[in-house]
């Protein structure tokens, strides 16, 4: 029984050692010329530390309120498109009604112009 | 696995009418930018196609979706009952968002989600369907709470709202998950099959208490009112207005579904439960309500109180209490719709015109409006031969057959307190000078909403068993 999880379990060691000596040898043999931009953490060009008593546009909202909406649905998809055929025509139909209805939101959306950047 | 019946998409028609035009609203919405007359229009229409809807369903009974929704005398009644709360509020809704000079047609697409989650509340008859009936209405109501988006109290109102009502959210899953995990089911009546065996369950009673907590919330009873008095003040009078009955209405036909019909407490230790939830909701409410200054939030603590009066028919148990608590709920909600839209009639584009003394001398200026506001008043404070006190009979005499007669004193020593502040306001409308206060506007949808919310009051005072026999299906 436990002998079947062998291979598993040499996969995961080379696995590690594989990660763990890869980034050793980039610590040793990489060139090392370090600058105050390059010690700091990346974040996605902004400057990481700095107050967060901020005003973002709203514009930012949108997006992320609409990527949950999108995502979630796509979430809902996911079991039902492994489960297809057992769940027969009920279950087609049940999930095209979802799409729908989500679709009416998103021209909804697309109307009032909350796709637009500018 | 997968019977399904064309059959069964008739029994939630209403439902169906009602999501499918707040749809139709959005789509207006996106195709017509700022047409609030079009949504409107659809609106009225939709509500009253699905009212009819509940009409022709009336009497039949059934169960569908593999007995996750009913039909039958409670869901049509509470249906009817929230669809017509919505058609009303539509109707003041309309002048009341031109006076704030904020018509937005999604404003009415929220309304009729809110009421399909109500219609939800009432037919389902699993936990699950009740818990989205409930996210239904609770996400509509954090928006149109919110909805005058440019005012900081309009704004305080939703957010406040949405995080103690995510809070109790929380606790209403958490019951669903403790009873699922003892009982292996969503279903009420399969949970209520289970119950008699399980008897004293530590994990059982925990499931059932974090479901009172959450419903509790919902309904507004001490001690989960404390968002009551700022979200109703702050959120739009019109709003305020339809949370306060439709809302509470669908929270209490949640607590019927579970309690009375679902799991049906009776004398036990959860009825004992409830009837201190009752107790302290009807103290607290009146006596607090006796200091407010402000209009919204003296309606906002007797509002609390009249959540005590109507779970005094849940903590009952018994058929009285069933029925006296729809009565109630009934009255109360053409009452306060009532009161809330006289109030909102009076209220200026600033918020102002919202305290006792911009009442004083308003049999001077506006008698028709006085006297509505009069009416409402002495039903609130449960006066013969209004419905105001009807409901309370019943609900009263309920707890006193099921031997909570404790109960029902505490119910009638409050209720006098309550008469304090309702008929302040009385006094203050007629037996002040006549001071110079904001001016009233001519609003003509609104003054039609009350005459008729102050008709339905009387009428269900004079003649109880109109709404009594509909309750029982017995028309």
């Amino acid at each position: 029984m436990i002998e079947q999880y062998l291979p598993i379990f040499l996969t995961l060691t080379a696995a590690v050692l594989f990660g763990f000596v890869m980034v050793k040898l980039n610590e040793w043999l990489g060139p090392k010329r370090p600058d105050p931009e390059k010690l700091s953490t990346y974040e996605s060009g902004m400057e990481p530390v700095r107050t967060a008593r901020e005003r973002f546009s709203v514009k930012f909202y949108m997006v992320a309120v609409l990527f949950i909406i999108f995502d979630i649905e796509v979430v809902f998809m996911y079991p039902w498109a492994v489960s297809f055929h057992d769940l027969g025509p009920i279950g087609f139909f049940s999930m095209m009604t979802f799409i729908l209805i989500l679709l009416v939101g998103y021209f909804y959306v697309w109307r009032k112009g909350a796709l637009q950047w500018d | 696995m997968n019977e399904f019946r064309l059959s069964d998409l008739w029994i939630i028609a209403p439902f169906l009418a009602v999501v499918l035009t707040s749809m139709a609203v959005l789509i207006l919405e996106g195709i017509r930018r700022n047409n609030a007359t079009a949504s409107y229009a659809t609106s009225i229409t939709g509500l009253v196609t699905a009212l009819g809807l509940t009409a022709a369903t009336y009497g039949s009974a059934d169960s569908g979706f593999r007995d996750m929704v009913s039909q039958g005398a409670f869901a049509t009644y509470f249906s009817g009952l929230f669809i017509v709360v919505g058609l009303l509020t539509i109707v003041v809704s309309r002048g009341y968002l031109r006076r704030q000079r904020w018509q937005h047609g999604e404003y009415y697409a929220l309304i009729l989600s809110a009421v399909s989650g109500m219609i939800l509340m009432a037919s389902g008859t699993d936990l699950i369907v009740i818990f989205l009936g409930i996210e239904l209405m609770s996400l509509a109501f954090y928006v149109l709470a919110g909805f005058f988006r440019t005012k900081a109290s309009s704004n305080e109102s939703a957010l406040k709202y949405f995080l103690l009502g995510a809070f109790a959210t929380g606790f209403l899953l958490y019951g669903v998950a403790l009873l699922y995990g003892v009982t292996g089911s969503t279903n009420l009546a399969v949970i209520s099959s289970k119950a008699g065996s399980l008897g004293g369950d530590p994990l059982f009673l925990l499931g059932v208490g974090m479901i009172v907590i959450a419903l509790g919330f919902k309904v507004a009873a001490v001690p989960f009112h404390m968002w009551a008095p700022d979200v109703y003040e702050g959120a739009p009078t019109a709003v305020t207005g339809f949370m306060a009955t439709a809302g509470k209405a669908a929270a209490f036909a949640a607590f019927g579904s579970v309690f009375l019909k679902g799991l049906a407490f009776t004398g036990t230790d959860v009825n004992l439960l409830l009837a201190i939830l009752a107790a302290l909701s009807m103290v607290v409410g009146n006596i607090t309500a006796v200091v407010q200054n402000n209009i919204k939030r003296m309606l906002a603590y007797s509002s609390v109180a009249h959540a005590g009066y109507i779970l005094a028919g849940v903590a009952a148990g018994n058929a009285d209490g069933q029925t006296g608590m729809m009565f109630y709920v009934g009255a109360y909600a053409f009452m306060t719709l009532g009161a809330f839209t006289i109030v909102g009639m009076l209220e200026g584009v600033d918020g102002q015109g919202l305290t006792y003394g911009d009442y004083t001398g308003l049999s001077g200026r506006h008698p028709a409006a006085a006297f509505l506001m009069a009416v409402f008043m002495f039903s609130l404070a449960g006066i013969p031969p209004l419905a105001g006190f009807f409901g309370k009979y019943y609900v009263f005499l309920a707890a006193v057959e099921a031997g909570m007669t404790w109960l029902a004193v505490i119910g009638v020593l409050t209720s006098l307190v309550s008469v304090y502040y309702y008929l302040r306001l009385v006094v203050e409308m007629y037996f002040r000078e006549p001071a110079t206060g904001p001016d009233s506007h001519p609003a003509p949808g609104s003054m039609a909403i009350a005459a008729l919310s102050a008709y339905a009051v009387v009428q269900l005072g004079i003649y109880p068993s109109i709404l009594l026999n509909l309750i029982n299906g017995r028309i």
